[in-house]
């Protein structure tokens, strides 16, 4: 089963083309990592795939339903707002910045949306919070306010957050990009853990180990195309496209 | 007219000062919120005139970009900044009469005083609004979004919250600035504390209820600046 396919997806910004006819799926239990400069527009797909942006043209379905269909002449056509709506439960998306909810608590940050969006019982959601918060090495902080946690602990409450919601797949921008090395270790493990539990996800970084040990694909992306896509191993280790070497040369040294 | 009567009409005065204080703040404060969302509005009719290749003349960009609501909010605001408040008072008062001759019955003179006072504070509670709801962070909006929370649901439970411990400061000189800015009913001869105050001082040929009346502005402030301060302390558990 298919939980994420993208057909040639087109995004332009005025004149600049940021993204040509990518296309990319992801099965279930699949770990994709996307790699590549700044501005390779590798942010931009993740943006359209989690409906922050529109694409110009393509397709984008999860699960079989279509988020956006081409037409005739390959211009995105998006389903209506309660399409859309329901897509949004199959995906999750934790931010470089977190973006946690400064005047909520940690548990209320992670119950909210099961409760009001999901309209799940609230014990049953408080419950589940709990057991996430542990398993993210939380448990005492439920009642901490953001401001009160440090960058590593603010970006595993946004992954309980997002998985709280239960996902099909989950999307990381950047999840390690605002925090020190010794932090980053920290995130690079919760999502090795969730690989283990095969939870589905696609992960835009710029840590090639992580990104070679951890997926099953990986992806590079340079001036708003694939360059080049495969196993970790032969990406990250023996890249064939000039490209590529190019970019991991200081990697791979 | 002894020291008793004096002081039971400067306490009459002294209430309705407050009236005029507590009404005007709890119409202005939300009528403010409506019009900063009319400020904010990028509702534009004639959108569908641009071209979608992105290559429009001035003219035709600024007939897309027009936006309707936005433009008339923001004259209104305008005016109401840019002209006196006392003058609003009197044309407010005066205007359905010399305008176009309705006779108002006297209990007209209070309703003109909160309209006014009520308006104008609407105005500037806009702007301190939008000064708020814009200083959010965007990813507030996107991580919201992909939650799946709606439009309402953002503003209601993400949004609002957060701007209102980020506009307390700026809502509490306003709030300040009015309780002495209630003395302008004094134009429509409306008989709150200053008025009142005038009126023995003339009578007496007294300072003292001036006095009085300035004692009174400053407690009030007083108690204002306390409360706004309590609030904003209530609201410091985070950041």
């Amino acid at each position: 089963m298919k939980v994420l396919e993208i057909n040639h997806c087109n995004k332009k910004f005025g004149d600049n083309e940021v993204l040509k006819d990518i296309s990319l799926s992801v099965s279930e239990g699949q770990v994709v990592s996307i790699i590549g400069p700044s501005g390779s527009g590798k942010s931009t797909l993740l943006r359209c795939a989690t409906l922050l942006e529109t694409m110009d043209g393509g397709d984008l379905v999860y699960m079989g339903e279509y988020a956006a269909k081409a037409d005739a002449e390959g211009k995105a056509v998006y389903g209506d707002k309660e399409a859309l709506k329901g897509i949004k439960q199959h995906f999750g998306l934790v931010f470089q910045n977190f973006n946690l909810f400064p005047h909520y608590s940690v548990i209320r940050n992670i119950t909210e949306p099961p409760i009001l969006i999901g309209k799940r019982p609230k014990e049953a959601v408080y419950a589940e919070a709990r057991e996430l918060l542990k398993k993210m090495g939380l448990a005492d902080k439920e009642n901490a306010y953001p401001h009160q946690l440090s960058g590593g602990q603010q970006q595993r409450v946004s992954i309980a957050r997002a998985l709280a919601m239960k996902p099909k797949i989950l999307f990381f921008d950047e999840p390690t990009s605002a925090l020190d090395p010794e932090l980053t270790g920290e995130i690079l493990k919760v999502i090795k853990d969730l690989a283990a539990e095969h939870m589905t996800m696609v992960i835009v970084t710029h840590e090639m180990a992580f990104a070679r040990d951890v997926s099953n694909h990986v992806i590079f992306m340079d001036g708003g195309v694939i360059v080049e896509e495969g196993d970790p191993m032969e990406i990250i280790n023996r890249p064939q496209q000039e490209r590529t070497k190019a970019f991991l040369s200081r990697f791979r040294q | 007219m002894n020291f008793v009567v004096i002081m039971k009409q400067l306490f009459d005065g002294m209430s309705a000062s407050v009236m005029i204080f507590a009404l005007t703040l709890l119409f202005s404060m939300p009528l403010g919120l409506v019009v900063a969302f009319g400020r904010m509005s990028k509702w534009a009719p004639l959108g569908f005139l641009a071209k979608e290749d992105g290559k429009n003349g001035f003219l035709r960009l600024t007939i897309a970009t027009f936006r309707p609501i936005q433009f008339i909010v923001k004259i209104i605001i305008a005016i109401l900044r840019g002209t006196p408040l006392m003058l609003q008072l009197l044309v407010v008062f005066y205007g359905p009469f010399y305008l176009f001759g309705v006779q108002l019955p006297r209990s007209y003179r209070l309703i003109a005083v909160l309209l006014g006072f009520s308006i104008n504070y609407a105005a500037y509670f806009a702007e301190i609004y939008r000064a708020g709801i814009e200083s959010i962070p965007v990813g507030q909006y996107e991580a919201a979004f992909v939650l799946g929370y709606n439009k309402s649901q953002t503003f209601r439970k993400i949004i609002l919250p957060q701007m209102v411990k980020r506009i307390l400061p700026p809502v509490t000189n306003e709030v300040i600035t009015l309780v002495k800015d209630t003395s302008l009913a004094f134009v429509l001869a409306y008989a709150e504390m200053f008025t009142v105050a005038k009126q023995i001082a003339a009578a007496k040929t007294s300072i003292m209820p001036l006095f009085v009346a300035g004692v009174f502005y400053f407690i009030f402030n007083f108690v204002v600046a306390f409360v706004m301060e309590r609030i904003e302390k209530a609201l410091s558990y985070y950041r």
